[in-house]
């Protein structure tokens, strides 16, 4: 009776027919001349596969005695580095959010406090961590004042936008009692706010432990600095030694704070 | 609910225990002291007269940063090209690998929660601890510098954030579609394709998407090893002092960082 096909198809992801043909059809594009743009120096890695063979060795019997020493300072200064820099941020991060939050804060106060934390959200903490180092010289401190700015901006942005996600009936139930901005501030932000931030301060202590292991790269101390040498030296099986402990770490961080999370929330 | 008599014999209400608040207060008084042991610990090697004399080298190479040069753009948009092929290579490669690895991972799609799960969870694990500098410190010893290098570095460090944020959606889904769609006697294959992977197509283009926004900031950075990318002629203008290059540099990266940031706001508008 009729040739129509009744055959059912899901519904594309974008409905426009012409929009998606031409999406897709620049994306081909785009991906064959961005690929033709990797140089592959077939030479260059066949040297690199014997390091390459090392490496995986250096995983399967990782060093951890011969260069001890190193790697015991390299992760003290990590650690401290994290500990420090997480709790000065968090202390920072309090005013900076609240500033930033539209429906408490002045209007100069929310300017000022929202291009801060755009500042300091687009820059990596490499870059800040190598002005910093410039600053104020080789070491964990450079790492610190980093990790703890870019805590800052991590911290105050979320807590920003959690604040003014508040439920308003209670704050202006508090108002109405003719409570002042800071006892607005903590009765009725606060307790919604909380258990929010110490879920974040919590994950914040993570990602600034791995971060710590970075900005060692360019001389603000940690467990980088002592991975950046080990892999200088092409002491593989001390570096695998280096990347399971922070694995290690990471992991633990992880465990951890999703124990005291579920306990807070 | 607490209650304590005062001398007069009135009864107060308070918050907390009189344990409770003990409890509290020791647990601060721990972090105020963990906090100043590790501070301690940190800065017994700082030299602070580098420390106070901040202030000056701060103005000093402000002086020298500005204004910027801004004729070294013409050498800075090759690299910029490669930043941003670095970021979208690495996460479409990083897509291909994250969503075997997400479908091994969901409780509810692993074939063995017991052998399969705890292997993809620690490929997951291993894959976010290591931020993407260091997997392109160990790719540019093995591969060589270069954007190829930079490419897989991206790709190895989001494979685990894609596959974790897509492993949780994927034990989210809602089990009636893929339950109908079983009992028309589909295959398992057919099954993913018709029951699952419907229900999870806007998560994964908005992760995606999410990520490719990262990894360009990721990107601009993977040159400082070696890695291809601006980063490369940060570097090379930082170790010759050439500051007003730097400005450029920075200007830059920030521009690209803002442009990338609004653009994918836009695509997981559309999407969602």
């Amino acid at each position: 009776m009729s040739a129509i096909s009744r055959r059912w198809t899901p519904p594309p992801l974008i409905a426009n027919r012409a929009l998606r043909y031409g999406v897709y059809a620049g994306l081909c594009l785009y991906l064959l001349v961005a690929f033709s743009t990797i140089e592959f120096n077939w030479t260059r890695m066949s040297e690199g596969a014997a390091r390459a063979g090392n490496l995986f060795a250096g995983f399967l019997r990782p060093d951890f005695t011969s260069r001890w020493d190193d790697i015991e300072a390299g992760l003290l200064e990590s650690l401290t580095m994290t500990v420090t820099s997480t709790i000065v941020g968090i202390i920072l991060s309090i005013p900076f959010g609240i500033g930033a939050a539209r429906n408490i804060a002045p209007a100069p106060v929310y300017a000022f406090c929202r291009a801060f934390i755009a500042v300091a959200r687009s820059l990596q903490e490499v870059i800040i961590a190598i002005f910093l180092v410039v600053l104020f010289g080789f070491g964990p401190f450079a790492g610190f004042l980093t990790l703890a700015f870019a805590t800052i901006g991590f911290l105050a942005k979320l807590l920003a936008e959690d604040i003014e996600d508040c439920d308003p009936a209670p704050l202006e139930a508090i108002r109405a009692t003719g409570a002042g901005w800071w006892q607005v501030l903590a009765y009725a932000i606060l307790p919604q706010v909380a258990p929010r931030l110490i879920g974040l301060s919590l994950y914040r202590v993570d990602i600034n432990f791995r971060e710590s292991a970075v900005v060692g790269i360019v001389g603000a101390g940690g467990i980088g600095a002592t991975l950046n040498t080990a892999m200088d030296r092409y002491e593989f099986d001390s570096a695998a030694a280096i990347l399971l402990i922070i694995i290690g770490i990471v992991l633990a961080c992880e465990y951890a704070s999703g124990f005291i999370r579920a306990k807070v929330q | 609910m607490p209650v304590s008599l005062s001398r007069d014999g009135d009864r107060h209400w308070k918050r907390r225990t009189s344990r409770a608040e003990w409890l509290r207060f020791a647990g601060w008084l721990a972090l105020v002291m963990l906090f100043i042991f590790t501070w301690r610990v940190m800065t017994q090697d700082t030299i602070w007269a580098f420390v106070l004399d901040a202030p000056r080298q701060a103005a000093d190479i402000g002086s020298r940063m500005w204004p910027p040069r801004w004729s070294y753009m013409s050498a800075l948009w090759k690299p910029l090209w490669d930043t941003i092929n670095m970021a979208t290579l690495g996460t479409l490669l990083a897509v291909i690998l994250a969503v075997p690895v997400a479908f091994l991972t969901a409780r509810n799609t692993t074939p063995s929660v017991v052998f399969v799960r705890p292997v993809a969870l620690l490929v997951i694990v291993s894959s976010r601890s290591i931020n993407a500098l260091i997997w392109a410190l160990l790719l540019v010893t093995i591969l060589g510098p270069g954007v190829l290098a930079g490419v897989i570095a991206i790709a190895l460090r989001s494979v685990g954030f894609i596959a974790k944020l897509l492993y949780e959606a994927i034990e989210e889904i809602n089990i009636e579609p893929v339950e109908a769609i079983r009992a028309t006697g589909a295959s398992a294959p057919q099954v993913l394709a018709w029951g699952i992977w419907p229900q999870i197509t806007p998560a994964f283009a908005g992760i995606s998407v999410f990520r490719w926004d990262i990894n360009i900031r990721e990107a601009t950075v993977l040159g400082l090893v070696g890695a291809g990318g601006i980063g490369v002629n940060l570097e090379s203008s930082m170790n010759t002092l050439a500051w007003p290059q730097v400005t450029l540099i920075l200007i830059v990266i920030l521009a690209t960082v803002i442009v990338s940031e609004w653009v994918s706001a836009k695509i997981r508008h559309a999407l969602l």
